[in-house]
């Protein structure tokens, strides 16, 4: 259940070794959060994520492995998932994901494909499966973390933005799909975040943390807001950014 | 939402899940609802069935030596007070509201302003009609009196209460004589109320929890009792007893978000300790605006705006004041806008396990949801209150850590008893009971 202040009780975090993941873990878990599902691929990273979610009290931390590379099995790690949590999973967060080099992966098909089957493809078919285990239990909520790189695709970036932007569609479709039904979809849109993921490259303007983004996760959750910007701000920047016209987008810096 | 349209139909809803038109799936539990006016969670079932009361709306006669009359589970007091009050019975016990059906106000074992004079709602109940999935109980104070008190305040989680009889109080007239009184500090009024509640009938303090420094926890204290016809001015003789208004102001919808902030709220607090007279005696009010002034506004929750509101009422023993006065300070000394923060004194609880109210002081704090750091503040409240030996109103909860409330409840155990004997496949189930680990009949939480 999660209670008026966006607190849940359990958790399934699909990508449970990124940044933004563990702020978030420990922010819930420090609230009302008992049960924490955490799936990814490296085993290591899982079990020091565990770890640290026990340490911050959580009573139950099974973990699943998976690879964001096999899409058509996307639907069966989501159900073990939802078996390891052992009863009603209130909130889902889909934080896979991969930067890429966009240097390298335009010129590379088959590293195009791994970008996007990680970011796009593979937590599509994930959400497919988690939408309809949600809808079966009759309540939940499903955070997808999307980008303001996919709200307009830049040509620094285009392999990943791309990616997410097709991820930040489906999403929401999806929450259309899913109205009342009782399950809710929050996107989560933030700007430059500061992670190792991000680590050596220029920060854009409006950068934030890894825990700004949890606590707005955690507001939006709260508050029922269909789309979470980090920070804030960014919802108005990217208004006026998505009308500029094309000649000018392509001289903006970063 | 499944709405049965008889007594029958509920006892075959309960015993039958999933059978008959309309009752839906069921996987998700069932649990019944009133009015929707909860502050809590008790009367949402997320992926269940929520079993709407409404059309079990019977008021029967009144009778005229005892008071009592039989009601359906769904009436509204409201509607319980038109058909009474004219005939010169008043409710026996009147919550903040009169948009609350009996069975909720059984449900929640709800208290009134006389709680230290005449107890909470249940103590007036003589008989009751229980649907649960093992049959229909009727039940009573002198009759299996395990089950009836388990379903005082168990918040709908041993059945749904199909039909009650209530004793209703005899008044000569609608209208109050009231004392208000104004102090200071919190110290002044806790002292006043000790000192001389026990000669009134009705009494509750307001405290202003917005103000903050040496203003904070000032109040006003109004205290009355029905008024005898030789009380009322000549003019009024003739017609003693008048039926509640309808509102007469709303709220507009959507409502506005965010109307009530800290700076709206400390107007608001302002004018109302200002409004109130320094003392005042023997003054006469309608029963509506001491009773239930804020249903003169017909959808005052929506003020809140689009993530409402959360209450916080506590309850803690009578020597536990300065528990009391602690919590008042954690608010006064916050920068969270809270008005309507009420104290009152109960007297003696209820037999229920899991009723509210207990003998001592009960402070309940309106507060909208938003602000960052109110739900911590929250937290350490109710370790606060836990610590003092007292408990939360899970009436009004939406948030209560779940290992909280065996210690608040320590009788907790003897309603999951009544719930194995009545709903042993754990049908019952509400937001509020899996969110506390109700819903889990193996089980106690730690």
């Amino acid at each position: 259940v999660i209670d008026p202040f966006g607190r849940p009780q359990s958790l399934v975090v699909l990508g449970g070794t990124s940044d933004i993941s563990r702020a978030f873990v420990r922010r819930v878990v420090a609230g009302r959060c008992h049960t924490v599902v955490l799936a990814g691929r490296d085993p290591r990273g899982l079990a020091e994520a565990a770890t640290e979610a026990i340490a911050s009290g959580a009573r139950d931390t099974p973990t699943v492995l998976f690879d964001a590379s096999d899409a058509e099995h996307a639907g069966d790690v989501v159900d073990r998932c939802f078996d390891a949590a052992g009863g009603d999973v209130d909130v889902l967060l889909m934080a896979v994901g991969t930067l890429g080099d966009q240097a390298v992966d335009e010129v590379d098909g088959s590293r195009t494909a791994r970008v996007i089957t990680t970011n796009f493809t593979w937590p599509a078919a994930a959400l497919s499966t988690a939408a309809a285990r949600l809808r079966a239990q009759g309540h939940g909520r499903l955070v997808i973390l999307s980008s303001v790189a996919g709200v307009r695709v830049r040509r620094a970036n285009f392999v990943y933005g791309s990616s997410k932007a097709g991820l930040d569609s489906y999403s929401i479709g999806l929450a259309e799909a899913l109205r009342g039904t009782g399950v809710g979809v929050h996107v989560v849109r933030p700007g430059f975040v500061r992670t190792k993921m991000t680590a050596g490259r220029p920060e854009a303007p409006f950068a934030t943390t890894a825990e700004a983004v949890a606590e707005a996760m955690e507001r939006g959750l709260a508050s029922g807001a269909p789309i979470i910007w980090v920070p804030g701000p960014l919802r108005w920047v990217f208004a006026v950014l998505r009308q500029v016209p094309a000649a000018l987008w392509r001289r903006m810096p970063g | 939402v499944a709405a049965p349209r008889d007594a029958e139909e509920l006892a075959a809803m309960l015993a039958r899940p999933g059978a008959g038109s309309g009752a839906g799936r069921t996987g998700g539990g069932l649990i019944a609802r009133g009015l929707g006016r909860s502050y809590g969670d008790a009367a949402q079932c997320a992926g269940g069935t929520v079993i709407d009361l409404r059309s079990l709306s019977h008021i029967g006669p009144i009778d005229a030596e005892s008071g009592q009359v039989e009601v359906g589970g769904g009436t509204s007091l409201q509607a319980l007070l038109e058909r009474s009050l004219p005939q010169g019975w008043f409710l026996p016990v009147s919550p903040g509201t009169r948009q609350v059906t009996v069975g909720g106000a059984i449900a929640a074992d709800v208290h009134g302003k006389n709680h230290h004079r005449d107890g909470s709602f249940c103590r007036h109940v003589t008989t009751l009609t229980l649907a649960t999935p093992a049959g229909v109980h009727r039940i009573g104070p002198d009759q299996d009196p395990e089950l009836f008190w388990a379903t005082a305040g168990a918040m709908g989680l041993t059945g749904v209460v199909a039909q009650a009889t209530v004793r209703m109080t005899p008044i000569e007239t609608t209208w109050m004589l009231v004392d208000t009184e104004r102090f200071d500090d919190i110290g002044g009024v806790m002292a006043a109320m000790e000192e001389g509640d026990a000669r009134y009938r009705y009494s509750v303090a307001w405290i202003d929890c917005a103000a903050s420094g040496r203003r904070g926890g000032r109040s006003v204290l109004t205290r009355g009792d029905h008024a005898a016809r030789s009380d009322l001015p000549v003019r009024r003789r003739s017609r003693p007893l008048l039926a509640p208004g309808a509102p007469h102001l709303t709220i507009p919808r959507p409502a506005p978000s965010g109307m009530l902030n800290a700076v709206t709220v400390g107007a608001f607090n302002e004018l109302w300790f200002r409004k109130a007279p320094r003392r005042r005696d023997g003054a006469l009010h309608s029963l509506a605006s001491f009773f239930h002034p804020l249903d003169g506004v017909d959808h005052w929750n929506l003020l809140y705006g689009r993530r409402g509101f959360v209450q916080y009422q506590m309850a803690v023993g009578p020597d536990q004041g300065e528990a009391v006065r602690r919590a008042v300070s954690v608010f006064t000394s916050s920068k969270f806008p809270s008005f309507l923060a009420v104290l009152k004194r109960f007297g003696p609880g209820d037999p229920g396990p899991l009723s509210f109210p207990m003998e001592g002081w009960t402070l309940a704090v309106d507060l909208p949801v938003g602000p960052a750091g109110l739900a911590t503040l929250l937290d350490r409240l109710d370790e606060l209150v836990a610590g003092a030996g007292g408990r939360v109103y899970l009436a009004k909860d939406a948030r209560l850590r779940p290992e909280l409330l065996p210690v608040m409840y320590p009788r907790l155990p003897e309603l999951l008893a009544a719930r194995r004997r009545v709903d042993p496949d754990g049908l019952l189930r509400s937001d509020l009971s899996r969110r506390l680990g109700i819903d889990d009949l193996r089980t106690v939480p730690r």
